[in-house]
């Protein structure tokens, strides 16, 4: 999809599998992964909470050994060679890198020192990283009184560190605001744009889209979806909410729009609203309200929706999120 | 978006730093220098495990009565030291559970650092909080009727000093084997640490114990640790006592690295 993308993959998983057995419960996490990611890709896992996101990044990461299965990471076997593997990738966990006692620049000056970096080379890589992300004025605080977003963001710094040629992100943009969020989404660009692999996962499919070029989603430890970001949502359309008047004026206008628009089109009254999930549904929806109120029934409201990971997913399971939310919410909890 | 995004200084990605493959011993000193900058930053809070046993101090010396050949704090305080040590390192590991809790273990997992520079580094830092206990311990009771024979404090210090690299390492081994289950660790580590106390003969004399009980306390390490403590700090160097006091220190050692570098290994 970029030129940086070269015929070479740089995470290549065989039947990846990962079983957890707690009380004689036996939870399959990830059942049978096979994925194959070429170097220089920006890559999103998308799903609910359970579907086995971080269980994969745990396995690619050597952090623990697949169930069956195999992975390779930038050209060495995650079990085998875990060494190698582990100087090659920059992770950021769900949790917190820093730990709390300590200090921001205290940290990241041990992981400088655990990847071998000289002190002044290490030096001035903190206080790159410490600009980059915002960090100078708390850099020098116990991490315990940070800010979560804060505490975010030094998580990132660190993982950073050591230039990784592949980046794994756990929900990166966890915690952070609106600004931040913007910051951390440039950076991964711009780590992007200089050729380092990067597997980020995320529940926002708008983040997603505004990030990875390849949005692979996953449910209950499968892979249910793998295609661009601007595919999937494609495929879906945009939701318009259309409100009348009267119930007159919606039948009319929900017939009208039925005939004008092309392309896998989902249009529904009820009372006197109409909506309508149409592709680009964003760019059909100010020709199709002119085009009512030309025709005698004007619309009084109008709301537009880009489609959510609930859509994406209802869309591909049947299922949505809620639902699938509520058979894992008893053995969630500790781990969010 | 433009306008939101920050108009701090970019990374330059392109900057490669030239990092090097590191060795066993450049990764323990890594752990180790991680693990005492918060102590040399915050030296207080290594005062922390040292509030029991000066309360004993304070509280039990008293009513000593005295013994034969010199003061009750002579005998009293090198068990304390003992004690000290003993108290700091076998907590140390709840440190651990909150990193394996919080994230930052999980970090350092996935960094090059080796499995087994992991636990020696953390174990040999014990080190410093015990040297620093001993000496405020020291500055307590000097003014009193305790003499200072310096000699005897440093071969002491080396000895308590093993004694804690290997509880330490002990601990962490449990924390490890505990994961982020932190009442699994206290538990374990409160049932341990008692027996190990009392049947050092720190705080009474087990002169006239029944045979089981002088039994149990023949085969505790720590016994032996004290008595060439006591020794030491009398400035008497009994060489049969010294050398059981390094060779029980040296064992608990030892057992604790390997015990703590298998957990480790096996944690993934
Ligand atoms: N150590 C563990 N022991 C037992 N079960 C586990 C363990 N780790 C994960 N699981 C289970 O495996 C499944 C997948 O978990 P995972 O953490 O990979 O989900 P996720 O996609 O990252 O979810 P989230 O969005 O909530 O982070 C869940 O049902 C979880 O409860
Ligand atoms: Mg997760």
């Amino acid at each position: 999809m970029t030129n940086h993308t070269h015929q070479r993959p740089v995470i290549r998983t065989e039947a990846l599998t990962r079983h957890f057995t707690r009380s004689k419960k036996t939870v399959e996490a990830v059942r049978g992964l096979d994925l194959e990611i070429q170097q220089g890709e920006l890559v999103a896992f998308l799903g609910p909470n359970g579907a086995g996101k971080s269980t994969t990044l745990r396995m690619l990461t050597t952090l623990i050994p697949p169930t069956s299965g195999t992975a390779e990471v930038a050209g060495h076997d995650v079990v085998r060679s875990r060494a190698a593997v582990r100087r090659s990738i920059g992770y950021v966990g769900q949790g917190n890198a820093a730990a709390f006692v300590q200090r921001g620049r205290d940290e990241l000056m041990s992981q400088a020192r655990a990847h071998g970096i000289p002190r002044a080379a290490a030096k001035a890589r903190i206080d790159e990283l410490l600009a980059a992300f915002d960090l100078q004025e708390y850099a020098d605080r116990p991490v315990q009184t940070l800010s979560g977003g804060q505490r975010r963001r030094l998580d990132i710094a660190i993982g950073l560190l050591n230039h990784p040629d592949v980046l794994f992100l756990d929900e990166p943009s966890t915690g952070l605001d609106p600004q931040n969020r913007a910051n951390l989404q440039e950076q991964i660009r711009r780590l992007h744009q200089d050729g380092t692999t990067i597997v980020l996962t995320t529940h926002y499919l708008e983040e997603a889209d505004a990030l990875a070029g390849r949005v692979i989603v996953i449910d209950h430890g499968v892979v249910i979806a793998d295609d661009t970001a601007t595919r999937l949502k494609e495929r879906l359309g945009d939701l318009v909410l259309l409100g009348f008047a009267t119930e007159a004026d919606a039948t009319t206008a929900a017939a009208r729009a039925e005939s004008a628009l092309t392309g896998p089109t989902l249009i529904d009254r009820t009372g006197t609203q109409v909506s309508i999930r149409t592709p680009r549904g964003a760019d059909s929806a100010p020709a199709m309200a002119i085009d009512l109120a030309a025709h005698g029934t004007p619309a009084i409201r109008m709301e537009v929706h880009a489609p959510t990971l609930d859509d994406v997913f209802l869309d591909l399971t049947g299922r949505s999120l809620r639902e699938s939310a509520e058979s894992t919410t008893q053995t969630e909890g500790a781990a969010a | 978006m433009t306008t939101l995004t920050v108009p701090a200084a970019q990374v330059r990605h392109t900057t490669r730093v030239p990092s090097r493959p590191t060795g066993f011993l450049t990764d323990t000193w890594t752990v180790l220098l991680r693990e005492l900058t918060p102590k040399l930053r915050q030296p207080a809070s290594m005062l922390f495990a040292m509030m029991q046993p000066l309360v004993f101090l304070g509280l039990f010396a008293p009513l000593l009565p005295d013994v034969e050949n010199g003061s009750a704090l002579q005998w009293f305080v090198p068990g304390i030291v003992v004690m000290t040590a003993l108290m700091g390192a076998s907590m140390t590991g709840a440190d651990l559970t909150a990193e394996i809790r919080s994230g930052s273990h999980e970090r350092l997992l996935v960094s090059p650092l080796s499995r087994p520079s992991l636990l020696v580094g953390r174990a040999l830092k014990e080190v410093v909080p015990v040297l620093f206990q001993t000496a405020v311990i020291l500055a307590v009771v000097t003014p009193f009727s305790f003499d200072l024979h310096l000699g005897g404090v440093l071969v002491g210090a080396v000895i308590v000093s093993l004694f804690a690299i290997g509880l330490g390492a002990l601990s962490f081994a449990l924390a490890t084997a505990a994961k982020e289950q932190d009442w699994v660790f206290w538990t374990v580590q409160q049932m341990l640490i008692f027996p190990l106390l009392l049947l050092s003969g720190v705080l009474l004399p087990l002169d006239g114990a029944p045979g089981w009980l002088r039994f149990l306390s023949d085969i505790n390490p720590m016994t032996y640790v004290v008595e060439a403590e006591r020794a030491l700090f009398s400035g008497e160097f009994p060489a049969d006592v010294v050398t059981g006091g390094f060779v029980a220190a040296a064992v608990v050692a030892a057992l604790g690295v390997l015990v703590g570098v298998r957990t480790m290994e096996r944690s993934s």
